[in-house]
């Protein structure tokens, strides 16, 4: 599976459709609050998108899109992000992740939470997207010769 | 009886897909199927959940104007949804946790049938 | 052993079976969990979150209010279980190859 596809239909198929599902996890995670939808769901979307090129396109051709080195550090970062946001509502007097307190004068309290929820939501999809991307890359990367 | 049946079928289907998944486990010699049968199991249980969250007259918990959230007959309990999609979550990592522990054991024995195994273990 | 894992799966679908039978009925608008108030005489959690939602966040998905604001510890320790996962399968399948 690690091996590129032989045949051009695949990859430039798999190329375009896969640009239309990671857009599609973007609009997910950010239209969250409207609709259903978050980072859990949008972060499983754009995984799936590098998946997809993960398939066709090989193991080696595919790392433009998210290097197995750098995938387990950006799920670190997406967890640290969310505990930073619920940190820094220490800075302005409230309990941990208790948005209201976020230090960002000249924002009513309700649109303080509503804008902590889209940061923790990023957090979140950066965090599930590159933790399965990681996953998948050490199921299938080296199993042969392992 | 007809609306015996009418208010219970649902919980039958889940049933069904619970009893199939433990049979899974418990009857399969085949590491992956036994894994199978995992996911079937812990899938039927989010949807038992969010077939319990269900009630007539109300709408997905997403605030229509039309209808007021004073009202809690309008909107479904959105409790069950948030837990479940956590499950979900939850779910996926196991699965890969399970594979991967799958794969060093077959790295080791070779094989992923259990009275092989067995007998290799020994 | 194996007419032992049929008999355990027969008790275990008569159970399940028996259990459906004392269920609310799907769809119920009177079981417990969507009353005013639970069996304990304690308030139901899912109707504050129905009534306030919107007005404490001004963000119209209720699931997304109680995932990320209400239970946002919930959630945080859910991010650290998937990056766990993550952790777990690295340390698993890239250990031998250096040794």
């Amino acid at each position: 599976m690690t091996n590129p596809s032989q045949s051009p239909i695949v990859i430039v198929v798999s190329r375009s459709l896969a640009r239309v599902i990671q857009l599609f996890g973007i609009y997910v995670i950010i239209h969250g609050h409207y609709s259903p939808g978050g980072g859990f769901q949008g972060g499983a979307l754009l995984a799936a998108g590098i998946l997809l090129l993960r398939m066709t396109e090989g193991m080696e051709g595919s790392q433009v899109e998210l290097p197995t080195a750098l995938a387990m550090p950006t799920a670190a970062l997406g967890a640290l992000l969310f505990a930073v946001t619920g940190m820094a509502a220490w800075i302005g007097g409230g309990n941990f992740l208790e948005y209201a307190g976020l230090p960002i004068p000249g924002v009513e309290a309700v649109w303080l939470r509503h804008y902590g929820i889209l940061v923790v939501e990023v957090g979140i999809g950066l965090a599930v997207t590159t933790a399965l991307v990681s996953i998948f890359d050490d199921l299938v990367g080296k199993g042969d010769h392992g | 009886m007809v609306d015996f049946i009418h208010d219970n079928y649902a919980y039958w289907a889940i049933m069904l897909l619970l009893v199939i998944g433990l049979y899974g486990m418990l009857m399969k010699k085949n590491l992956i199927k036994k894994l199978i049968g995992m996911v079937i199991f812990q899938n039927s249980i989010i949807i038992l959940f969010v077939t319990a969250a269900y009630k007539w007259g109300a709408t997905v918990p997403v605030v229509d104007p039309g209808r007021s959230t004073d009202e809690i007959a309008n909107y479904l309990n959105p409790l069950p949804h948030t837990l479940m999609l956590t499950a979900i979550v939850v779910g996926v990592a196991i699965v890969g946790v399970g594979f991967a522990i799958v794969i060093s054991i077959y790295r080791n024995f070779q094989t992923l049938e259990e009275p092989e195994l067995l007998e290799r273990m020994k | 052993m194996k007419a032992y894992n049929y008999i355990l799966l027969a008790v275990f679908a008569g159970v399940l079976l028996y259990a459906t039978l004392h269920l609310p009925e799907r769809g119920d608008v009177n079981a417990p969990m969507h009353r005013e108030f639970n069996e304990a005489g304690g308030e139901v959690a899912g109707n504050y979150f129905i009534r306030n939602a919107y007005r404490d966040a001004a963000t119209p998905n209720m699931v997304t209010v109680v995932l990320a604001d209400y239970r946002s510890f919930d959630t945080l320790g859910e991010v650290v279980v998937v990056f766990a996962a993550g952790m777990a399968c690295y340390l698993i399948l890239r250990r031998r190859e250096e040794a």
